[in-house]
């Protein structure tokens, strides 16, 4: 199923990184990528390592800079660009559209599990409680044991920290999903209530952008691919 | 995207003799964000930070502040008598030292409390009341109330004083390295508490930070400084995700991790 208009449209999107502290050497990792995402679809990133998958994906974040081509992203009725978008436009963006699970938590000293897979909704104006409430079910169904809701993170295990790390992105509804390996580091159990929150996220008309080394994850989410050609030419 | 800068600084300009501190600095910010500015020593990022509050006169540039009121006024060129009220009712400064900030003297709820009685409160009850009410805010048990904080640690120094600067729900609060002289976990528990406290009041910060670490937890937005000069702004993941000038890439490559 694929509605009439794509909600993420790149075109010709360039980006480089030009290491100062290596004299200067830059290394091109995109160079023109077009690409449309629609609702209701996951669209998996596909390339060998160094094809600038993960560059993709943060340029659409905003933590990378692109340096030329247009990232239009829908949002709140309108579009907006997102190459060279004001840093307060990008905060608007990832509070209401775009939501985005990283390889890694970024844990916070102190704030509990509960506080930081709660926060989302809390930015959005949502009652504490409720999403206190709404946070600890979510934790419940990723099989994250209950003494540990009010413990900082940063002693838990890897797998449990990228379960915190996706219960924070699914807790809100969010119309476009970038998903960075969000399997990688989990059981067999757990991928498969990963596997599900996607899949309800999707029905629900989610446009989701994946990077997916796992193959039974890709099996199962994939509805269309976009290959990345690799690209490792280094300019002195 | 109608909403207006809380504050507008334009040129601003710093020397000492011959050496130019602030060289032509200028942002905006914006309702509720939290910009911060990072640097190593030296780089003038406290001057800059001294200029906006009015601690020390700028030599060229601008201030605009956009009070509550609604109108727009340039700190800089105010007559005295009306910057001050403005700094005392609308903004807040943070020092690095808590020495600076607070009257040790007086017991902690006096702290708190003078800064309310400056906006005309006088009913004692209630001073006393919002003092309580505030020592609980930053966790400093409220038994403590009539000590002065001679008597308390670096770490409840520094929290009584963020206290005395948010109990009037100023708009625009300015913050020296405050996270600075404090151990690791007395660090954790002030950020966590500043985290929270700057979102329930919703006030448009700039705090000055060595550490980037701190920068990546509190702000909203950078602004990176060499010199005297902005060498670079930006989001702040976006900053450190994928610095752009030379001296930025230096700075993050030499972070322990942030």
């Amino acid at each position: 199923m694929r509605a009439d208009d794509p909600v993420l449209r790149i075109r010709s999107l360039h980006k480089s990184f030009t290491l100062h502290l290596r004299g200067g050497v830059r290394i091109d990792a995109l160079r023109g990528v077009d690409l449309d995402l629609f609702p209701a679809e996951c669209l998996v990133l596909r390339g060998p390592s160094g094809a600038g998958k993960s560059t993709l994906m943060r340029c659409v974040y905003g933590n990378y800079a692109a340096d030329g081509g247009s990232i239009r992203l829908a949002h709140e009725g309108g579009w907006a660009e997102l190459v060279g978008a004001a840093p307060r436009l990008v905060h608007a963006l990832r509070q209401r559209t775009l939501g985005y699970v990283s390889q890694f938590l970024r844990v916070i000293p102190r704030v509990p599990a509960l506080d930081i897979v709660a926060e989302p909704l809390l930015m959005r104006g949502v009652a504490a409680e409720h999403a206190r409430r709404k946070a600890a079910a979510l934790l419940e169904r990723l099989n994250i044991p209950t003494r540990l809701f009010d413990l900082p993170p940063a002693t838990f295990s890897g797998g449990e920290q990228q379960r915190v790390n996706i219960a924070r992105v699914f807790i809100a509804r969010y119309p476009v999903l970038l998903l960075d390996e969000p399997t990688a580091s989990l059981d067999e159990a757990n991928r498969a209530v990963v596997i599900d929150l996607v899949q309800e996220a999707r029905r629900d008309g989610a446009a989701i952008l994946a990077i997916l080394h796992d193959p039974a994850a890709r099996e199962a989410l994939a509805t269309r691919v976009f290959d990345l050609a690799p690209r490792l030419a280094e300019v002195a | 995207m109608s909403e207006q800068a809380v504050l507008e600084v334009r040129g601003l300009t710093r020397r000492f003799g011959l050496r130019t501190a602030v060289r032509d600095v200028a942002f905006e910010l914006w309702p509720g964000e939290v910009l911060g500015i990072v640097g190593e020593s030296g780089s003038g990022k406290t001057t800059l930070l001294n200029c906006i509050g009015g601690r020390l006169p700028a030599d060229h540039g601008s201030v605009m502040y956009r009070t509550a009121a609604g109108y727009s006024v340039d700190m800089l060129a105010l007559p005295e008598a009306e910057r001050r009220k403005l700094l005392r009712t609308e903004w807040g400064f943070v020092h690095q030292n808590p020495r600076d900030g607070l009257r040790l003297d007086v017991s902690a709820g006096g702290n708190v409390g003078e800064r309310l009685m400056a906006l005309g409160h006088r009913h004692y009850g209630r001073l006393r009341q919002a003092a309580v009410d505030w020592l609980e805010h930053v966790e400093i048990e409220t038994a403590r109330v009539d000590d002065p904080p001679r008597a308390f640690s670096g770490g409840m120094q520094q929290r009584l004083q963020i206290a005395r600067n948010l109990v009037t729900h100023p708009r625009v609060v300015l913050m020296d390295e405050p996270t600075g002289g404090l151990d690791v976990s007395v660090q954790a528990r002030l950020l966590d508490l500043l985290r929270r406290l700057v979102r329930e009041i919703g006030v448009s910060a700039v705090i000055v930070t060595h550490d980037l670490g701190v920068a990546r937890l509190l702000a909203d937005r950078l602004l990176v400084m060499k010199g005297g000069e902005v060498v670079e702004g930006g989001l702040t993941d976006r900053l450190l995700d994928d610095p752009h000038h030379p001296y930025t890439q230096l700075l993050v490559s030499s972070a322990l991790s942030v």
